[in-house]
């Protein structure tokens, strides 16, 4: 059946990952390593944008505010704790409790998808402002100097859980972060299948009938937003393991574009073309900012309208498409699939 | 005793959109397991009188009481969930998604797990589409959209029925199977159809409301309606008389 054939190959997937993740650091070199990690980090940041986009229609600008406080959440609670497990957990809460508080009064206020866009947009630019202007002695939290434009150096790297002392090596850094990833990202396929998932989808592809039958789209669209808000944060805490360190240009605008583009090159409405996106422009954006003959920018923006006009469906699945296709099929093409998969358009655009 | 509350009862209910009066102080009442037919020329407020009853729009005056609970002004999703559905003019179906989840969607508000597959199932049958419950609902016909949405508001096994013009881009084919559904839902549940085609409405009508510039024109059996020189005049025109 074709559903347990989607099964089989999700679990051989999953198998592969968990190996290939636990190999990696015997196969590839320091400075290697600590460029995956960070691809891996970024990662958790694209499946954060891919869940609340791709399946909820919910098009944030800014994504970015949600990872920002999760590294500032992190940081500040890493510098005065000493310990990095209730700071992971605070990166977590802090923008959960920042995404329910925003996603309140923009579902509930039935505020309309453009503007949904300038709010994220522009709550992403007071954040960053805000931060920004934090230099000096006067603004600390506990016994965080916050260090405004400067950002928090030397903030302490993830340790072993309850014992500060043990803090983790790169390679145990590689694992850790590769497999939250993984962890998210099956958290989220497991999610999907569910009715909870369903009714996520459903709302993305029509409120007004979903409102008809009986569901709150306000409400499912909040919860929605939050768990994006969640994962975002932890993908925050992430990054500032990575670096050791947090400025306020993580909560940047063209961070914010990147995810997006992460995401239209990849694959809008799937989980994996994200995080191809994102390693791909990625590794790019790195490899040009290593020479001096293009600006990374340039090259992006040509990125983007090439896909846009050639590959409108993302890398993902416009290759899923070319190996179905490939596939002698008995049954007619359009196939239920166990998980909704992609829109036929960005949600974002109507 | 108490008096007999009615299934569903709008009192001097008025809807503007500035200037224009779509629902001009209507009242309007449906007993329990009744069904009715409205009429009217486009524009007559059919259709609007149906988004203030499912909480689509709010409505400028006037109160709503579905088994004697007001509802005007309420939320659709509160509404639905208090048992009313309804199949909208324009589809309003989950077009990414296939024809089973449509109908799980319905289903599974109700139903417990085990009931669900079941319950899915047998409205598949009913709507005859269970040769196409795997399929997007985006790539069937418009006929057979309609079909989706009407049985997602049957799967939600609400009180009341709200049909807008179920028969829409049918076959007369279609349109004869529709018109028995719907005389079987009846047998158990309240029903209120839009519609415009009178053959339709002949097949199953019993009591007809007929709107007229967004107020109620006439509301008697369906003989009388279509005897009555006013219809005429407005909205049947040469249709009948010919």
């Amino acid at each position: 059946m074709d559903k347990r054939l989607r099964l089989a190959l999700q679990a051989a997937g999953t198998v592969v990952a968990i190996g290939a993740i636990a190999i990696v650091p015997s196969v590839i070199e320091l400075f290697g390593l600590m460029q995956l990690t960070l691809f891996a980090a970024m990662s958790v940041l694209a499946l954060s944008l891919a869940f609340i986009w791709g399946y909820g229609g919910i098009l944030s600008f800014g994504q970015t505010a949600f990872f920002g406080l999760g590294g500032y959440a992190y940081a500040i609670a890493a510098v005065n704790f000493q310990d990095s497990t209730p700071a992971i957990l605070l990166a977590i809460a802090v923008p959960a409790l920042f995404a329910a508080i925003l996603g309140y009064f923009i579902f509930f206020g039935r505020i309309s998808d453009v503007y949904l866009g300038v709010i994220t947009l522009t709550v992403t630019l007071i954040l960053f402002n805000s931060v920004n202007s934090t230099s000096g002695d006067a603004y600390k939290i506990g016994k965080a100097l916050l260090g405004g434009f400067n950002g928090m150096p030397a903030v302490p790297t993830f340790n072993v859980p309850f014992d500060p002392s043990t803090v983790l090596s790169p390679e145990q850094s590689w694992w850790t972060t590769a497999y939250v990833l993984l962890g998210v990202f099956l958290l989220l396929r497991l999610l999907l299948a569910l009715p909870a998932g369903r009714i996520i989808v459903a709302v993305r592809e029509n409120e007004v009938r979903a409102s008809l039958l009986g569901y709150d789209p306000r409400l499912v669209k909040c919860l929605t937003f939050i768990l994006g808000g969640a994962i975002a944060g932890l993908a925050g805490a992430l990054y500032v393991n990575w670096g050791a360190f947090v400025s306020p240009t993580i909560f940047s605008l063209s961070l914010s574009a990147e995810i997006i583009i992460w995401i239209t090159v990849g694959g809008l409405g799937t989980l994996l073309g994200p995080i191809i996106g994102c390693v791909v422009i990625e590794y790019i954006v790195a490899y040009i900012g290593s020479q001096q003959l293009l600006n990374s920018n340039l090259v992006l923006g040509g990125v983007l309208v090439v896909f846009v006009l050639l590959l409108p469906k993302g890398i993902f699945p416009t290759v899923r498409d070319l190996v179905m296709r490939l596939i002698p099929d008995k049954k007619p093409k359009t196939n239920g699939r166990p998980v909704p998969s992609a829109a036929p358009h960005p949600a974002g655009a109507e | 005793m108490a008096d007999i509350v009615p299934l569903l009862k709008a009192e001097h209910l008025t809807m503007r959109f500035g200037g224009v009066v779509a629902n001009d102080d209507i009242t309007f009442t449906l007993q329990e397991m009744e069904l009715r037919c409205l009429i009217g020329p486009n524009g007559a407020g059919k259709s609007t009188f149906f988004k203030t009853l499912t909480g689509q729009l709010v409505p400028t005056s006037g109160t709503i009481a579905f088994r004697g609970m007001p509802i005007a002004g309420k939320a659709s999703h509160e509404i639905a969930r208090m048992g009313i559905g309804i199949k909208t003019q324009v589809p309003n179906v989950f077009n990414g998604l296939s024809v089973r989840e449509n109908i799980w969607l319905a289903v599974r508000r109700k139903a417990t797990p085990r009931q669900q597959g079941p319950a899915v199932d047998a409205v598949l049958e009913m709507i005859r589409l269970t040769d196409y419950a795997d399929s997007i609902v985006a790539t069937l016909s418009h006929g057979q959209r309609q079909w989706v949405e009407i049985g997602m508001v049957l799967a939600a096994e609400p009180e009341l029925i709200l049909l807008d013009e179920p028969a829409a881009g049918m076959t007369d084919e279609e349109t004869f199977h529709t018109a028995a559904i719907i005389r079987e839902i009846n047998q158990t549940r309240a029903i209120v159809v839009v519609e415009h085609d009178m053959e339709f409405i002949k097949q199953i009508a019993k009591r007809v409301t007929v709107f007229h510039q967004g107020r109620v024109l006439v509301e008697d059996t369906v003989d009388k309606v279509l005897a009555d020189q006013r219809v005429r005049d407005v909205y049947l025109g040469k249709k009948v008389a010919a």
